[in-house]
């Protein structure tokens, strides 16, 4: 702040303040010209004003602000860039990135100063930190079969994933059901972690315009045909001579990326899990618009110890019945 | 017998106005009128970047509809809300915003730093029926925003009102110093012609917080 506005604060304050005191102690003497308790000859409907003094409880409290706002302004910044004697502010505002922001953390340890939410932050981690350090260098195998470990991973579950996965992990059209064992980018321990850590992003093209109306008909049966769906079969046959575009991702046999060992979540065709409805139309607008889905990334929102663990609760929650692996 | 000095306010409407306008200034000169000056209250931070013509006119639906009612876009600098929201909010991000949407009540979530943190689909779903994908919402639905269609007459307009409110507060390596150039301007209503106005809500949606990075 330049010192011509931390003047205008400073000035104006402590005007404003000493008004306050002038004017209450003034206002404490009879100016009115009428002796106290008499009446100041205002009268309404037989209400009549008598001169009485300011209440006591009423002007003493006045006073203890006006006392409690000069030792406010000594301990607390107020006073232009006077910072205050117990040096406190609440957070890093000047920060222009993120980079900014975490080297002003560590720079007010350096300097010793006073920052209300670094304090709330270090205050948490020595409560918190030993709690998931337990867990953070064990396996996740490991966590999957651990009841606590379980509890906080359901915990964090219903805060964070249950929006699209719901709470009971089921999910819903377009949110992949996480209790199935069906697996889209894969579900190893590792994989899942990747998952919550960097995020998804699916990109099935629409292939509206590519195939045409019939095309997309033709399209739709054999892919319905693949799971073993009674359909036209002149129509399938002929969708089967184009599903060469499709195999890129789903596979020549249509098993899904997964089933080769590639990393674009396309799904398996030949299963009955459907992440946007088996339904004839749904197949058609699926192959006509397209879908891309969207898993975001956790990793700067929850960070990795607690991504960690709610790996292993999704681990587990195909996995019901086991009590260890 | 004193004068009675209170006699002078009390019986002149005038002066009883004056003065209270000057009894109540002090807050505002103290409290507002330096923000408008210094360099922490008006510097974008790095990140920050205009808002394109559809998420210009997401922003005014958002508004619209009453979004900020039950929506506020300001993480204060409380561990909870920064473990539940995100890194809180700083002044620099919000040196372009007019007229800032803040806010002050949370019946929803804030959404300061929305953007990213759900897909387009969820967002589709959940503005069309947010009990959908959120079974113990009690926030409305809006479907008629996927039928209505932006005609983008307007947009070159509020881009060159935000091309005035936002002068010498751009970054200070940007050479021509306005948020829209003239090119900008000119593609503006075909940008957003035939858009619904779903797409330009959820494309602003998705900006929100993440010029901080």
């Amino acid at each position: 702040m330049s010192s011509f506005w931390s003047t205008w604060i400073i000035v104006l304050t402590i005007a404003c303040i000493v008004f306050c005191a002038v004017i209450l102690t003034w206002n404490l003497k009879n100016h009115v010209g009428v002796k106290e308790g008499e009446s100041t000859g205002h009268d309404f409907d037989g209400i009549e004003e008598i001169n009485n003094p300011l209440p006591k409880w009423w002007t003493y409290m006045f006073y203890a602000t006006l006392i409690w706002s000069v030792y406010y302004f000594a301990a607390y910044p107020g006073l232009g860039n006077y910072k205050g004697f117990l040096n406190w502010t609440s957070s890093n505002q000047g920060i222009k990135n993120l980079a900014e922001s975490k080297a002003a953390v560590e720079q007010n340890k350096v300097e010793g100063k006073n920052v209300q939410l670094d304090r709330e932050y270090a205050a948490a981690n020595e409560t918190y930190a030993k709690e998931f350090a337990k867990y953070t260098n064990r396996d996740i195998m490991d966590l999957a079969y651990d009841p606590e470990a379980l509890k906080i991973g359901q915990r964090l579950f219903l805060q964070n994933c249950a929006q699209c996965h719901g709470s009971d992990a089921r999910g819903q059209r377009g949110y992949p059901n996480l209790t199935d064992d069906d697996w889209l980018y894969g579900g190893t321990p590792d994989k899942i972690k990747e998952t919550l850590l960097y995020g998804r992003k699916a990109a099935m093209p629409g292939w509206g315009d590519a195939l045409g109306e019939q095309g997309i008909k033709e399209m739709t049966a054999y892919v319905l045909s693949l799971s073993g769906r009674k359909v036209n079969d002149k129509e399938a046959a002929a969708g089967k001579t184009k599903f060469g575009m499709c195999a890129a991702c789903h596979g020549a046999d249509g098993k899904g990326s997964l089933a080769h060992n590639l990393p674009f979540g396309a799904p398996n065709l030949t299963d009955n899990v459907w992440l946007y409805g088996g339904s004839h139309g749904a197949v058609e607008e699926t192959l006509v618009k397209g879908r891309n889905g969207q898993m975001p990334a956790f990793k700067e929102i929850l960070g990795e110890e607690k991504i960690h663990i709610i790996s292993a609760y999704v681990y587990r929650l195909s996995r019901p019945e086991e009590s260890s692996k | 017998m004193s004068k009675n000095y209170h006699e002078f306010f009390e019986k002149s409407a005038g002066w009883l106005a004056i003065g209270t306008v000057v009894a109540i200034s002090f807050g505002t000169l103290v409290e507002i009128t330096p923000l408008l000056f210094l360099k922490e209250t008006t510097e974008p931070v790095d990140g920050l970047k205009p808002y394109t013509a559809l998420q210009l006119e997401g922003r005014d639906i958002f508004i619209r509809e009453g979004c900020t009612n039950c929506h506020s876009q300001m993480i204060r600098p409380f561990r909870h809300e920064v473990e539940r929201y995100g890194h809180y909010s700083v002044a620099g991000e919000s040196v372009w915003e007019h007229p800032f949407l803040w806010g002050s009540k949370r019946t929803g979530p804030d959404l300061a730093r929305v953007g990213g943190r759900y897909s387009d689909d969820w967002h589709h779903a959940h503005l069309m029926d947010p009990r959908s994908v959120v079974p113990q919402s009690n926030m409305p639905g809006y479907p008629w925003l996927d039928e209505n269609l932006l005609d983008g007459e307007l947009t070159p307009k509020k881009m060159e009102i935000f091309n005035k409110l936002t002068k010498g507060k751009m970054h200070a390596n940007d050479e021509d110093g306005v948020m829209y150039s003239a090119e900008e301007i000119a593609a503006a209503t075909d940008s957003v012609k035939g858009k619904t106005e779903m797409q330009a809500l959820i494309a602003y949606l998705q900006s929100l917080g993440t010029a901080l990075k």
